[in-house]
């Protein structure tokens, strides 16, 4: 199993913005029993879903070299459930970024398909560590098993699989 | 200056009531960043962003360098730290780049895991106090 909460990126303003959409299926299993008689996509699920959207952009603003670490959520509202057969879109920007890390804020919105309009739905704060420059001096891996084989087929689609090449490099 | 120390005292508590979700009132001069308020390691890079974009005017934008306000990697250094505890190259050290902090209950034992509770709401005033003047 993928462990991927998008499906795809819609908009990329490299180092400031990303824009990811997920299309929520009746098919995925993990809603038969969330619930069983009231599918609705768990909101966890939706900050994951934030939070790759968000990483990808943190990750590419440096080319991939970083291993970007959800390090904290804070402040999360969801004001509305989302159920199969909508559309939920994620808007992340960058707020701040250094050597250290970056803090991201992020709007969800749903799309419904009988009204064909977007409603904002929610918002969210993450942070994000660069966790080769982690405060405790800790040692990783030297390859990056953040940005790996699971985000090619979605970063070939946004096509920033390019900067993954030179990440490699 | 563009922000007084009232400002300033202002914004850190807010800035502290939004990164750690603490009250205004556990917010006190003296109160620790760790100990009082219950900050973990990544929470001071959510302090230092949320502190750059709070006190950041269109005029003169705010940014805190790395180890500017907290000590980071320096810790790692063997000629700082021997057996747990700061040596007195640390010390020197650690005064030098954090001018902001007030060592002197920290010198007794320099126990390195009982570091981080130098770093009060007091200190983070004086810290943006010293550099906002700048």
């Amino acid at each position: 199993m993928r462990w991927m909460w998008i499906d795809t990126v819609v908009a990329y303003e490299p180092g400031r913005r990303m824009v990811a959409v997920k299309n929520v299926s009746l098919a995925e299993e993990h809603l038969h029993d969330h619930f069983p008689d009231q599918p609705v996509m768990p909101a966890s699920l939706m900050v994951e879903g934030m939070a790759q959207t968000a990483g990808i952009l943190v990750g590419s603003t440096r080319g991939f070299k970083e291993k970007v670490i959800l390090a904290k959520i804070g402040n999360v509202t969801l004001d509305s459930e989302v159920v199969p057969g909508q559309c939920i879109r994620y808007d992340a920007v960058i707020e701040r970024m250094d050597d250290a890390g970056a803090s991201t804020r992020g709007t969800i919105e749903r799309l419904d398909h009988r009204t064909g309009s977007w409603e904002r739905i929610g918002t969210t704060e993450i942070v994000f560590s660069h966790i080769d420059q982690n405060r405790g001096g800790l040692a990783f891996p030297e390859e990056n098993f953040v940005f790996g084989e699971n985000f090619r087929t979605l970063l070939r689609g946004a096509g920033l699989d390019r900067f993954m090449a030179q990440a490699k490099a | 200056m563009a922000f007084n120390r009232q400002q300033i005292e202002e914004g850190v508590s807010e800035v502290l009531q939004e990164a750690l979700g603490v009250d205004a009132e556990d917010v006190k001069p003296e109160a620790t960043l760790t100990g009082d308020l219950g900050a973990e390691s990544i929470d001071f890079l959510d302090i230092q962003f949320r502190m750059e974009k709070r006190f950041s005017t269109p005029e003169k934008p705010f940014k805190i360098e790395q180890g500017e306000l907290f000590p980071e990697n320096m810790l790692q250094d063997p000629a700082m730290v021997q057996n747990g505890k700061v040596t007195d190259a640390g010390m020197a050290l650690l005064r030098q780049k954090l001018p902001h902090i007030d060592f002197s209950s920290f010198d007794g034992d320099r126990n390195v895991k009982s570091l981080s509770e130098v770093f009060t709401v007091k200190s983070l005033c004086d810290f943006l106090e010293r550099k906002l003047a700048k």
